[in-house]
């Protein structure tokens, strides 16, 4: 008898003991939860980062715009024959990261690049027009992409993004 | 506790460390090992409290300082952003805001059981001071953060404190300008608040560490007020010291979340809901309540230089209470005759932190000025004279003793528990009572509220014909510049799908640019754009409406109260009543009546309104019968439209309302389950002790 009652206080006790450290312990992680979801994006960001529409008619062919979605450059680039003709030539084999240039563009719409102006190194913003592929070059640390926005040379590990977007119309398009 | 740890981590890893670095040590011989009297009562959780309440005020408060702007122009936008946008920012804010006044509430218990024990007798002077120095550091830092939110309160509060300093002879104008850094308070003044109410929360971290160093030299004093002699006399910090704490802090918890979920706004003061305007002061100016009885002392005194430092000297003297208070016995439980003191002391301390809310004229005046001459008379004369003509009962020999002589005294403890709850209870309520004087309106009849209570919700109905009726009517005249499109949407809003609410937002012309001609321009709206404003700027608002500007409606319910008196503000507190704001503004909307009665004049261009105070309100009768068709078939009547568009602007002013009190009811649930779990262990730790 004895010795059964004495077996037995001390696992009450531990259940207690146990219960109350877990208790806390969801305590302490409800708590945290809230603390670190505030970093996330606010509500007014996160709907300042609807989708945009973008009027295509007044960029003429060779020229390229910057406009700005949810804080990122996006390059909108009209492409001469030439640098279509470039981008779509290349072999995929000589590419560090191949891609083939229709799948960068949208069917139809073959003299429209729209690409995310970051470099996928370290965040730079790549310059239009310049470089060795008729494409841009990012001055931080040389990397170059081609016209179709693919990586060619340099540290970059892969080709620029391209943003989600549709065509609504053969002159307007919508980003996001 | 003196001299080096014997303490020896077994692990290698710590024992390398421990060889170069003692930390484990010192955290085992102050946290662990450190010896505690074996009497403590609760009383003495507050240093746990105190502790948990600075580390959570400056975890919030450095979350916060991640989404608040320190400028003029910016301030109280951001604010209102952090508590409608910012992912739990409602949850922060109101854990920071209701935080300061728990922080206060604690360490004002910490400091009556300071005195009631006489905690601050040799060896513990030092350890006294430090405190009153943590406490003057909380006061400025708790006036600071509460200029950042740049309401009507905050500027003109530190308009007047940092004019305390223009009554210092010579100096003081240059003093007051060094301050602001300008010929005001303005953006400067701001921008080195917020750096100081950043910076100091350290320091007091700082101060901290050598307040409980000192104790750790000196020793916890305890309710015998006899020093520890023997290790029969104390039990070890950890587990037992830690336990009761815990246990001490999970109930403390409780009472601060009802403020956090149920009463956020119960200490706050509604004009700080009004952006600040250095042209208008409000009409009673009053500090937080934890300010108050210092706030009663400088009103006291008719003279200004006299009456501030009246007030600094109420907080100074305090440093030199070890002094002052030269009786051996340390605990008021063995001095007949400084309890009865100390208790009569609490009271004029509640009763100035009374009058301090109350308008400065007659009758308070002088129990004003009665009630700081026993302020200070209870430390300059009570105290030196109880020293020397009070004969103390006999001290316990030892801790040891005195525990077994407890049960006795037992029924006196729950006595002193008792009226040191009521008189708890009546410091914190007092405060919350705001010097409106009575400004010639009547009381707003209080309405049945869909939202009241703990459970309560918008009526979806009610918003959604709350919003037509402001957007047929009010929005004439009235800008709602907090509210997006978007929100419409929200959970707990009116309801509306996003198709819904884009579709409502493409109705509206908003102004944008400068487009690639740099010119601005108007578009459809958009769910992110924010409801438009009917006038372009303050100014274009009055000249349109005779010199009246309309107010933004998007606090309104939170920036107008009016005076619940005694003792239905302490009801209000229990019964969790925080519905002035729509009751007023449903009051106003219904209170416009054609017949002016007799003895009141109403200037030309003013309207009579029965619950307006003074009566005479520029806004004309908005509402009248038929104005408004309702497609679910609600009655046409003003009494509807009132109801309806206040339930919609209490959305506006609050839209977050559910989610605070569903989470809430969550707490409470956890936070009680929690207590009740803590006791028992505390009593299944304490069961070896006895």
């Amino acid at each position: 008898m004895t010795t059964a009652s004495s077996a037995d206080h001390p696992t009450r006790r531990d259940f207690l003991f146990v219960a109350t450290g877990a208790a806390a312990a969801v305590g302490a992680a409800a708590t945290v939860w809230p603390l670190v979801a505030q970093m996330n994006p606010d509500a007014a960001t996160i709907a300042a980062g609807a989708p945009i529409q973008v009027d295509l008619a007044p960029i003429v062919e060779g020229q390229d715009i910057k406009v700005f979605w949810r804080g990122k450059p996006i390059y909108i680039s009209h492409r001469t024959k030439k640098q279509i003709q470039e981008a779509q030539s290349v072999a995929l084999s000589s590419l560090p990261d191949p891609q083939p240039d229709s799948a960068r563009v949208k069917a139809g719409h073959d003299q429209w690049l729209v690409v995310i102006g970051i470099c996928t190194h370290l965040g730079c913003i790549p310059i239009a027009h310049e470089g060795n592929y008729d494409g841009f070059f990012c001055p931080c640390h040389g990397s170059q992409y081609d016209s179709s926005g693919r990586i060619r040379q340099g540290p970059a590990p892969a080709n620029l993004a391209v943003p989600p977007y549709a065509f609504l119309s053969d002159t307007k398009i919508q980003i996001g | 506790m003196s001299g080096p740890s014997d303490f020896q981590p077994s692990n290698p890893a710590l024992k390398w460390i421990e060889r170069r670095l003692p930390i484990f040590g010192l955290i085992h011989s102050s946290f662990v090992a450190y010896p505690t009297p074996r009497n403590l009562n609760y009383w003495w959780t507050f240093g746990a409290i105190l502790s948990m309440m600075l580390a959570l005020q400056i975890l919030t408060g450095v979350i916060l300082a991640m989404h608040y702007t320190p400028h003029a122009d910016l301030a109280f936008k951001s604010v209102e952003l952090i508590v409608r946008d910012v992912n739990y920012g409602w949850l922060l804010r109101n854990m920071h805001a209701c935080g300061a006044s728990m922080f206060f509430f604690a360490v004002y218990i910490h400091m009556f059981r300071g005195l009631y024990y006489g905690s601050y007798k040799e060896p513990r002077e030092v350890l006294w001071i430090l405190g009153v120095i943590i406490y003057l550091l909380m006061m400025a830092t708790g006036f600071m953060g509460y200029v950042l939110p740049w309401g009507q309160m905050s500027f003109w509060g530190a308009t007047v404190i940092t004019n305390l300093f223009s009554a210092v002879p010579y100096f003081g104008e240059s003093i007051v300008t060094l301050l602001w850094g300008g010929y005001s308070v303005g953006n400067p003044t701001l921008n080195r608040f917020f750096s100081l109410h950043y910076l100091l929360p350290f320091v007091i971290a700082g101060v901290v560490v050598l307040h409980v160093w000192a104790l750790h030299v000196a020793g916890q004093n305890n309710p015998a007020g006899v020093e520890a002699k023997t290790e029969k006399d104390t039990v070890p910090f950890t587990p037992y010291a830690t336990i009761k704490d815990a246990f001490g802090v999970s109930c403390f918890l409780i009472f601060f979340a009802w403020f956090i979920f149920y009463m956020p706004n119960y200490l706050g003061d509604a004009d700080n809901y009004i952006p600040a305007n250095p042209g208008v002061t409000p009409a009673h100016i009053v500090p937080e309540w934890y300010y108050l009885p210092f706030y009663a002392i400088l009103r006291s005194i008719p003279n200004k230089l006299a009456g501030v430092v009246a007030m600094f000297s109420a907080i100074i003297i305090l440093c030199f209470l070890p002094w002052l208070d030269s009786a051996r016995t340390r605990s008021s439980k063995y001095r007949p005759l400084a309890k009865q003191f100390f208790w009569i002391f609490v009271v004029v301390c509640i009763l100035l932190g009374y009058l301090g809310s109350q308008p400065p004229e007659g009758i308070y005046v002088i129990a004003g000025r009665i009630l700081t001459v026993c302020y200070f008379a209870y430390f300059l004369i009570v105290l030196p004279l109880l020293a020397r003509i009070e004969t103390p009962r006999p001290l316990p020999n030892s801790i040891a003793d005195d525990v077994l002589a407890k049960s006795k005294g037992r029924a006196a403890t729950a006595a002193s528990v008792m009226l040191a709850m009521v008189v708890a209870g009546s410091l914190l309520v007092g405060g919350t009572q705001t010097a409106k004087a009575e400004e010639g309106g009547n009381a707003p009849p209080a309405q049945a509220w869909s939202f009241s209570g703990p459970f309560g919700k918008y009526d979806r109905g009610s918003l959604q014909r709350g919003l037509k009726v402001y957007k047929e009517v009010c929005s004439a005249c009235h800008g709602l510049s907090y509210v997006a499109f978007r929100n419409l949407a929200d959970a707990g809003g009116p309801g509306y799908s996003e198709a819904q609410a884009a579709a409502f937002a493409s109705e509206y012309k908003i102004k944008d640019g400068p487009n690639d001609q740099g010119e601005m321009f108007e578009r459809p709206g958009r769910p992110a754009d924010y409801f438009p404003s009917p006038f372009p700027n303050e100014q274009a608002a009055r000249a349109a409406n005779g010199g009246a500007a309309p107010p933004d409606l998007s606090l309104i319910t939170k920036a107008r109260s009016y005076k619940r008196g005694f003792p239905q503000f302490v009801i209000d507190f229990f019964s969790q009543y925080q519905e002035q704001g729509p009751d007023y503004v449903d009051a106003i909307l219904q209170g416009f009546e054609e017949k002016v009665p007799a003895g009141v004049t109403i200037p030309e261009g003013s309207y009579y309104n029965k619950y307006f105070p003074g009566h005479a309100i520029k806004m004309p009768k908005p509402l009248s019968d038929g104005q408004v068709t309702f497609d679910d078939g609600s009655p046409a009547t003003v009494k509807q439209y009132a109801h309806d568009v206040t339930t919609f602007l209490m959305w506006a002013a609050e839209p977050h309302m559910e989610e605070r009190k569903r989470i809430g009811m969550q707490v409470f649930v956890f936070l009680i389950i929690f207590a009740f779990l803590m006791y028992f262990t505390k009593r299944k730790v304490w069961a070896d002790a006895h």
